[in-house]
C-alpha cells in the first residue's frame, strides 16, 4: 500500500490547538505542524520534548569565560608581564578586577553566537535554503497539520474535518 | 491564551485579522517609494557623501585637520561616539529588557528600535577608529600575535574594554535582530511575485518554514539572547563611562558615571526611537500598530530616565562640593559659569527641565509635542557629552595651557556625515525589511486587538 501525506489547514490558532489535542487522543500521530507565529502550548499538545538550547547556551558561556581567562592569563601574566600604572602583573588573581569586563564580554560573545549557530544547524537553516513549509499560506494566516498515513486516509480526513480544518489535501508519496 | 484586562487600551487598533497584519507589514516592501522618500534619501545620501569626503581628508592629511589641540585632546569625536552608542541603547532595551518583563507593547516597535541600535553603533564605531589616525593599523587593538615580540594589547585599559564591549554589542545585537527577522523574511518570500524579490528573500529567510519545533527553539533562543543582551547593554555604557571614570581628570573621576551614563543612554535612545517612529508610522501607515499608547509609554520611559539623569547631575554637583577637593569643585563651577556656560545650561534645560513636561498627560499623548521634545532631548544629550568631555579638559592644571576648543569644518562634516549615513541605512531598511515583527505581533492580536477585545469582553 502506498503512503500518503495529508495536510489539514486551519484558519485559527485556538481551533488548531484543540484539533491537535483531539487528533492525538484518537491515536493519530502528527508528523509536523506549520504555523505563522509561535502558538503557545502547541509543543505540549504535540508532545514535543523541551528544547535543550539554553543548556547549550550555558555551556557556550562557560567556554567563553574560560577562553577570556586563559587568553588574558597567557598574554598579561605569562608571556609579557608589564608594569602598567603600577597594577599587579605577577598573578592573575591580583590583576583580575581589571579583567572582569572582558571576561564578561567574552562570555556573552561566545554564548550568543554559538547558540545562534546551534539554532541554525539544528533547524537546518542556511542562506538560500528552499522553504521548508509545503504551503505558502502558513507564513501568512493558515495553520497546517501534516499527517503521514499508510493506506486509507478517509478516517484521518474526516477526523481533521471534524476538528475544524477548513481544507484537507492529500499527496501520494 | 494570554488574558488582558478590559481596562487596558488595545495595542492594535481597528478590526485587524492575521492576514491584514501580513499585508500591511509587507506593503512598504511591495510598493515603490514615494517622492518624499527619495527627497529625504537624497539629502541623507548627500550628507553621507560629504562626511565620507571629510573622513578621506582626515586620513589623507592627518588628525591635525580636526579642532583638537594639546589641552583638548578629545572633543567632538568622542562626544559623537558616546552620543551614538547611547542612542543605540534603546533598541536593546526595548527588545531585550521589555521581553524579559513580558511587556507586550514592545512587539510593534522592537524591530525598528533594534535596527536603529545597529545603525547607531556603526556610526559610533567610526569615531574611535578614525581618531587612531592610521586607520590601516586599526586591527592593532585586537589581541593577535604580531611582530613586536609578541607585544599584546593592554587588558588593563578601559579603551580596550571598549573594543570588546562595542564589538560584542554590535555583533550580538545583529544576530538577535536577524534571528527575529527570519520568520518575517519568510512571510515576504512566500508572498513575493517578482522572481528577483523571491530569490532575495529566499536567501534572507534561510528556508524558514514555521515548524512547531523550530518555533519552540525560536522562543527559547529569543529568551536567552534577551537575558544575555540585558546585562550586555548595561555593561556597554558602563564601560564607555569607564573611559572617563578610571582617569584622574577632575569632572571625570566619579563613581556615579556608570549608572548615570546608562540612564542617559536609554533617555537619548528612546528620544531617537520617537523621532524615527513618529515619522515612520505615518509614512508606512503603521498607525494601527504603533499607537498613541506606544508613544505615551515611551514618553514615560523618557520622563523616568530623564529624571534619573537630572538627579545624577545634581548628585555630581553635591559630591564636588562635599568632597572638599578644590580641583573637583573648580571643574563643576567652571562648567556652569565658565566660558562653556551656554553648553552646560543647554544641557540642563534640555535634559532636566524638558522631560518633566511629560508629567502632563496632554503633552505626552501629543504627537507634535513628542516629536519636538525628542529632538530637544537628543540635542541635550549631545551637549551632555560635550560638557563632560570638553569643559573638563579645556582648563587643566596649568593655567598657561588653558584653551578653548572650536570644531573645524572637518569635525562638523564628519558628524553630519554620520547623521546622513544613519538615515541612509534607516531609510533603506524601512523599504526593504519588515518594519514590524509581524509574527510576534500576531500572537497578541486576539488578546490585545481592539475588535477582538470588544468581543472577548461582551
Amino acid at each position: 500500500m502506498s503512503k500518503k501525506l495529508i495536510h489539514g489547514l486551519y484558519n485559527d490558532d485556538d481551533v488548531l490547538l484543540n484539533g491537535v489535542k483531539a487528533l492525538r487522543e484518537k491515536g493519530i500521530s502528527i508528523k509536523e505542524v506549520y504555523t505563522p507565529f509561535p502558538v503557545h502550548g502547541l509543543d505540549h499538545a504535540m508532545g514535543l520534548a523541551p528544547t535543550r538550547l539554553s543548556i547549550a547556551g550555558f555551556i557556550y558561556g562557560c567556554i567563553g569565560l574560560s577562553f577570556a581567562v586563559l587568553m588574558m592569563y597567557y598574554m598579561m601574566i605569562v608571556d609579557w608581564p608589564q608594569n602598567i600604572g603600577g597594577k599587579p602583573s605577577f598573578t592573575y588573581l591580583l590583576n583580575m578586577p581589571a579583567f572582569v569586563p572582558i571576561m564578561f564580554e567574552c562570555t556573552v560573545l561566545f554564548a550568543g553566537h554559538l547558540m545562534v549557530i546551534t539554532y541554525l544547524v539544528r533547524n537546518g537553516m542556511f542562506p538560500g535554503r528552499e522553504r521548508q513549509n509545503p504551503d505558502v499560506r502558513t507564513t501568512d494566516d493558515m495553520f497546517m497539520v501534516e499527517i503521514e498515513a499508510d493506506g486509507s486516509s478517509d478516517d484521518i480526513t474526516s477526523a481533521l474535518k471534524a476538528t475544524g480544518a477548513v481544507e484537507v489535501n492529500e499527496k501520494e508519496l | 491564551m494570554h488574558y488582558e484586562s478590559p481596562i487596558r487600551e488595545p495595542l492594535i487598533t481597528g478590526n485587524k485579522s492575521y492576514h491584514d497584519i501580513t499585508t500591511e507589514v509587507a506593503r512598504p516592501i511591495e510598493t515603490t517609494a514615494g517622492r518624499s522618500w527619495w527627497i529625504v534619501f537624497g539629502i541623507s545620501a548627500a550628507m553621507f557623501l560629504w562626511g565620507m569626503g571629510c573622513l578621506a581628508y582626515t586620513v589623507g592629511t592627518g588628525i591635525g585637520v580636526w579642532g583638537l589641540n594639546r589641552t583638548v585632546g578629545w572633543a567632538w569625536d568622542i562626544t559623537n561616539f558616546v552620543w551614538w552608542v547611547g542612542i543605540g541603547h534603546a533598541g536593546t532595551l526595548i527588545s531585550a529588557v521589555l521581553l524579559l518583563f513580558r511587556q507586550k507593547w514592545r512587539m510593534s516597535i522592537n524591530r525598528s528600535a533594534e535596527a536603529m541600535t545597529i545603525f547607531a553603533v556603526v556610526q559610533a564605531g567610526l569615531f574611535p577608529v578614525f581618531h587612531m589616525g592610521r586607520v590601516w593599523n586599526a586591527y592593532w587593538v585586537l589581541p593577535i600575535p604580531n611582530n613586536f615580540g609578541s607585544l599584546w594589547v593592554n587588558f588593563n585599559s578601559p579603551l580596550l574594554w571598549d573594543v570588546f564591549a562595542i564589538s560584542t554589542y554590535l555583533s550580538v545585537s545583529l544576530v538577535f535582530w536577524y534571528m527575529g527577522l527570519i520568520p518575517d523574511f519568510a512571510m515576504i518570500r512566500d508572498r513575493a511575485i517578482k522572481p528577483m524579490q523571491k530569490k532575495i528573500y529566499t536567501v534572507l529567510s534561510f528556508g524558514w518554514g514555521g515548524k512547531a519545533k523550530h518555533w519552540q527553539r525560536f522562543e527559547e533562543l529569543s529568551l536567552v539572547l534577551a537575558g544575555l543582551a540585558t546585562p550586555l547593554v548595561l555593561s556597554v555604557h558602563t564601560i564607555v563611562s569607564f573611559d572617563f571614570a578610571t582617569s584622574v581628570i577632575p569632572g571625570w573621576h566619579t563613581t556615579i558615571f556608570p549608572p548615570y551614563f546608562v540612564a542617559g543612554a536609554i533617555f537619548s535612545g528612546f528620544a531617537m526611537v520617537q523621532t524615527l517612529l513618529i515619522i515612520m508610522r505615518k509614512v508606512v501607515k503603521m498607525e494601527a500598530y504603533i499607537t498613541i499608547q506606544h508613544i505615551e509609554l515611551m514618553n514615560i520611559v523618557i520622563m523616568l530616565t530623564g529624571s534619573i539623569v537630572g538627579i545624577a547631575y545634581i548628585t555630581e554637583l553635591f559630591m564636588a562640593w562635599y568632597s572638599g577637593v578644590e580641583y573637583e569643585q573648580y571643574a563643576f563651577l567652571n562648567r556652569a559659569t565658565g566660558p562653556y556656560w551656554w553648553a552646560y545650561w543647554s544641557m540642563m534645560t534640555c535634559n532636566v527641565i524638558s522631560p518633566q513636561l511629560m508629567w502632563f498627560k496632554k503633552l505626552r499623548t501629543s504627537i507634535v509635542f513628542t516629536f519636538f521634545l525628542s529632538i530637544i532631548v537628543n540635542i541635550g544629550m549631545w551637549f551632555e557629552r560635550f560638557v563632560i568631555i570638553v569643559t573638563s579638559l579645556h582648563r587643566d592644571y596649568l593655567p598657561s595651557s588653558w584653551t578653548m576648543f572650536s570644531p573645524t569644518f572637518v569635525d562638523i562634516g564628519i558628524f553630519i556625515g554620520t547623521i546622513g549615513f544613519f538615515f541612509v541605512l534607516f531609510l533603506l531598511y524601512a523599504r526593504t525589511f519588515p518594519v514590524i515583527a509581524q509574527a510576534e505581533l500576531k500572537t497578541i492580536l486576539k488578546s490585545s486587538g481592539e475588535e477582538q477585545k470588544k468581543h472577548h469582553h461582551e
